[in-house]
């Protein structure tokens, strides 16, 4: 496994390598360069210009100016924001990453599991009305305008409701006066999650090796006690507040990142269900007289689990192109909100950074599905 | 060349194919029809091809230009704009008095346009990538799926942003991105896998040991085989190229005269976004426009995957 992983591992490197060279030529690729902004500009005289060339390196050769720009991306030196002036790219990126792999992370396990679950019973049930309910409402919700259905979550849970705040990151009101400032906290909060997930899984598989009865109820238990346990070192710390009002408005863009793409997660699923349903040691697993949701859970869905983690690959562009869009609309400060107002403000520095970053991130998820897949499936383990 | 039939009367090898064209459709139709979405879905995208269609009709004839314009248009006859849905204006009219019904129809047409545009792109692309991976196999094999592993890895929404903030999309622009993105990455892959079936087929053999070329090969005897299975992932393309357009014009980032995620933009700009309940004809047809097109091209899609997957039929 570590093999195969190292080899992963390396290959993604490799990719992340080509990945950067193309975003560099093809950035190069335009006519003109950063000076062009002031070429219709009486004030600033051709000299000017020449130096503004000069300071960013564009005078050089473009095998050289490449060099250059690998070395600053090793280092992490992104350049200088144009609408955020005098911020660094990297800077604005590192605020912002979090907040995007936190919305990501909790839509994409909740997304999974929720259509996972489904998409076992669908097809269990075939042929019943859960069926067509759930298939005609996955694809429904699979191809809709996302961006209407996000103003849609707002207009009615926000807006008519009033459950939720409109969008945003935090209410200032709230954060009026507070000790601490809102990125500190949010790396706590994420922090906290990371504990809380690893210790509900951990629990669970411990459980299931044990063959313990009632192994999910444990993982649930788990999962809620070290929630509570959070919750209670953010009460003593004083930032529970805080904590909560940046959750309450992370549940609309989660819930609704989770129903855009639950859909397909659903319906393979049920198409792999099928097909392992017809293998003969389900046959052998009925014939001994096991319990139906024990064949379903044991036997089957083990099996069919396979084709969907390997799916998720193909899935990742759509799912941090929903999450782009689900930003946007909901004002979410991460990197897709980033990336499209970047691209409003032909702020090419930053647009490109969190262009490259969104890059990184699909890479760092597909190396993610590759362990988890390692995991799953013992022959790749070999 | 001719075929000679039993009965003595030789038949030209046109009408042979012609008949066995006519009823494969036919067959091919049976099943289609047999799955229910799909005919849905057709009958979906039937009716926004008549809505398409009959817009430059309409201005032709009846609507006057002048007011029912989809861009320049202004709606003298209403006093206060946005004018609410009236005998004249069925679907009433946006912020900037224009008609709602016809900047509708008049959008269908651009996104047909730009649909089948990235759909024909995807399948050149992606027959020609799959049958010269398969044919050739080796270094030009891997060096094509690698470079396809990272196509299908890349977000196309968020390529096109980037892009928009460089070069400035137009409809072109985006057609190709969304036809270089899927032909070259999913479509590609699987296209190669089935054209790693066709390979092996004895007539091929025939056609290399008949003196044809590579590309002889490959482009008559191979990419034919494939046209099939391309034109179920065309629908799935053309889903895709939709709702990009759609997106992308939303945010204000396209360079297009009307579609309907412009529509919304005004919509937004102007300030009756979440106004759905007394402003409901700003945004509601639009939206399930973009929504039910979308969904069904993906219907059809998934109905024609039952007639080329016999695997899945059986079930």
């Amino acid at each position: 496994m570590t093999r195969y992983l190292l080899r992963r591992g390396l290959q993604i490197v490799l990719t992340l390598f080509i990945f950067v060279t193309l975003v560099f030529f093809l950035v190069n690729a335009q006519p003109g360069d950063v000076s062009n902004f002031f070429a219709l500009d009486p004030n600033i005289p051709p000299e000017t210009r020449a130096q503004i060339q000069e300071r960013f390196g564009l005078d050089q050769p473009l095998w050289r100016q490449y060099l250059t720009y690998l070395g600053n991306f090793v280092r992490g030196d992104l350049g200088t924001s144009f609408s955020l002036y005098p911020r660094g790219v990297g800077e604005v990126i590192a605020e912002r990453l979090p907040r995007t792999v936190m919305l990501f992370a909790t839509a994409t396990v909740a997304s999974f599991y929720l259509g996972f679950a489904l998409g076992k019973v669908v097809a269990w049930r075939r042929g019943q009305w859960f069926e067509y309910a759930a298939t005609v409402g996955g694809v429904s919700l699979y191809t809709v305008f996302t961006p209407w259905f996000g103003l849609m979550m707002i207009w009615a849970f926000a807006y008519k409701l009033g459950w939720f705040p409109l969008g945003k990151f935090l209410d200032p009101r709230v954060w009026s006066g507070a000790a601490v400032d809102a990125n500190t906290l949010f790396g706590q909060m994420l922090i906290a999650a990371g504990l809380v997930s690893v210790l509900a899984i951990a629990a669970l598989v411990v459980a299931r090796r044990r063959r313990l009865p009632h192994s999910t109820l444990i993982g649930v238990g788990v999962l809620v006690l070290a929630s509570a346990a959070a919750l209670a070192a953010f009460t003593l710390a004083g930032t529970a507040y805080l904590a909560l009002d940046v959750i309450s408005h992370m549940v609309l863009p989660v819930v609704t990142l989770t129903l855009i793409s639950f859909a397909g997660t659903m319906l393979l699923t049920r198409n792999s269900m099928l097909e392992t349903m017809r293998e003969d040691y389900v046959l052998a697993a009925r014939a001994k007289g096991l319990p139906e949701a024990e064949v379903r859970d044991r036997h089957v869905a083990r099996n069919a689990i396979l084709p969907v983690v390997t799916s998720l690959v193909f899935s990742l562009a759509f799912a941090i192109d929903g999450g782009v869009i689900i930003e946007t609309v909901f004002s979410w400060p991460g990197m897709g909100q980033t990336l499209v107002a970047a691209a409003q403000q032909e702020d090419l520095p930053l647009a490109v950074g969190a262009f490259v970053f969104v890059g990184v991130f699909v890479l760092l998820a597909h190396l993610a599905v590759d362990v988890l897949y390692a995991v799953l499936d013992p022959r790749i383990r070999l | 060349m001719r075929v000679d039939a039993d009965y003595g009367e030789s038949i030209p090898i046109w009408r042979v194919r012609a008949g066995l064209f006519w009823s494969t459709t036919r067959r091919n139709w049976q099943l289609f029809a047999a799955t229910r979405i799909g005919l849905a879905g057709l009958g979906i995208i039937s009716l926004y091809a008549l809505m398409a269609i009959a817009h430059p009709l309409l201005i032709a004839t009846v609507w006057d230009p002048a007011i029912y314009d989809p861009v320049i248009g202004y709606a003298f006859d209403q006093t206060v704009q946005p004018a609410p849905p009236s005998r004249a204006h069925l679907l009433g009219t946006d912020p900037l008095g224009r008609d709602v019904l016809s900047q509708l129809m008049f959008s269908a047409r651009t996104e047909f346009v730009l649909g089948l545009s990235a759909a024909v792109i995807t399948v050149t692309i992606g027959t020609t990538v799959g049958a010269v991976a398969a044919y050739f196999g080796g270094v030009v094999d891997a060096v094509l799926m690698r470079l396809a592993d990272i196509m299908i890895m890349v977000p196309g929404i968020s390529v096109l942003i980037v892009l928009s903030a460089l070069i400035g999309v137009q409809q072109f622009e985006l057609a190709l991105v969304i036809g270089v993105l899927s032909g070259f990455g999913g479509t590609a892959v699987l296209l190669k896998s089935q054209a790693l079936s066709v390979v092996v087929k004895p007539y091929i053999e025939a056609a290399r040991a008949a003196g044809g070329g590579p590309w002889h090969v490959i482009f008559t005897h191979i990419v034919p085989n494939l046209l099939p299975l391309a034109f179920l992932y065309m629908m799935f393309t053309v889903t895709a190229a939709i709702f990009s357009e759609a997106v992308l014009s939303f945010l204000g980032l396209l360079d297009v005269r009307m579609s309907w995620g412009l529509m919304i933009h005004t919509t937004e700009s102007a300030g009756y976004l979440l106004d759905v309940g007394s402003y409901w004809w700003l945004i509601l047809p639009a939206s399930l426009s973009i929504t039910l097109l979308c969904s069904s091209f993906y219907l059809v899609g998934r109905a024609l995957d039952e007639v080329v997957n016999p695997r899945l039929r059986q079930r």
